[in-house]
């Protein structure tokens, strides 16, 4: 038998057989629902809740902004203690510039808690 | 429409000929998928029978669907109470047509033990259509494997023309049905007239 013209000829055959074998359960599917099986909505079935419970209320409302605000301040605490604990394991062997550095984004952080006590964040309404 | 016969005898040489019907029903009552839906200690059971032991998944029934809109089948596996009815009604309607229902043990037949309780309904078949009850208090799971194995053959049995046709190909046949409300004293209507057809007794 001759060599066909492209070696790569069979994968390609093999591709869209198998596309082919996935799609077709698909297609027959989609054709069986369009031409034979009537279309019955209803109340119930377009129904978006499917506990069996109705939904109450509007699903567009707001949500307080808040936590995001105590996510932030979390932040800068859990920043302190990651930083920190290295900081002290290495206390003693740091030379004076990373000490200053190390206190310089200490202070960074408590500025950013400081303006948020300012105003008035931590107070739980 | 081919001679049933023939159809052995083509059958004894090798021959195999079948219909479409045949073919969808027999793809259909091969994947059944239950919600996963248990309302008492029915749904013990229910759940050791998808298990390894039992292992529904010899019957093409063990993909439990957490959601209605992707379920066969409703395995109403216990109690009903008259708070839950109207609950388990807006489920089964929310289900995509075709679908089943399986009455699971005594409770959900009739009420069972609790029959007697004010807060009970007296069997699910009086706001659903039933398709297989299975008695038992509650069932083994062999009688929830029974169960599936009659509703295929109850489905490999389905026409699909013709005025015998099930529901769900049958445009003139509501697929909702009617969900009861809760009243001063029962669920009102008390029963689906158009669903529940109480035994009579002929003397």
């Amino acid at each position: 038998m001759q060599p066909t013209s492209s070696p790569y000829l069979v994968l390609l055959l093999l591709a869209v057989a198998a596309v082919g074998f996935a799609a077709m359960p698909l297609a027959a599917a989609w054709a069986w629902a369009h031409f034979f099986s009537p279309n019955k909505p209803g109340r119930d079935k377009n129904a978006i809740y499917e506990c069996g419970l109705e939904s109450k209320g509007d699903a567009w409302i707001h949500f307080r902004a808040e936590y995001y605000l105590y996510g932030i301040i979390f932040l800068v605490f859990d920043v302190e203690t990651i930083f920190l604990l290295p900081f002290a394991v290495s206390f003693t062997t740091l030379p004076v510039g990373a000490f200053v550095a190390m206190v310089i984004f200490l202070l960074l952080l408590v500025e950013g808690l400081v303006w948020a006590w300012r105003k008035g964040f931590l107070n739980w309404k | 429409m081919i001679d049933e016969g023939l159809k052995s005898e083509l059958q004894k040489q090798g021959v195999y000929v079948t219909t479409l019907e045949d073919l969808y029903n027999w793809g259909r009552a091969n994947s059944v998928w239950p919600l996963t839906f248990g309302l008492a200690c029915c749904a013990i059971e229910m759940m050791a029978a998808s298990m390894a032991r039992f292992d529904l998944a010899r019957f093409g029934a063990e993909v439990f669907r957490p959601s209605p809109r992707q379920a066969d089948l409703m395995i109403v596996a216990g109690t009903v109470t008259k708070k839950m009815a109207p609950l388990v009604v807006r489920i089964y309607n929310q289900m995509p047509e075709p679908k089943y229902v399986i009455a699971m043990g005594a409770c959900a037949i009739s009420g069972g033990p609790f029959k007697q309780g004010y807060n009970v309904l007296k069997g699910v078949d009086r706001y659903i259509p039933v398709d297989v009850a299975i008695p038992g208090c509650p069932p083994r799971p062999e009688a929830l494997i029974h169960a599936i194995m009659t509703l295929q053959e109850k489905i490999l049995a389905q026409k699909l023309t013709g005025p015998d046709r099930p529901r769900h190909l049958n445009a003139d046949v509501a697929s909702e049905f009617p969900v009861p409300a809760y009243g001063p004293h029962d669920l009102e209507p008390s029963k689906n007239d158009a669903v529940w057809h109480p035994p009579m007794i002929k003397r």
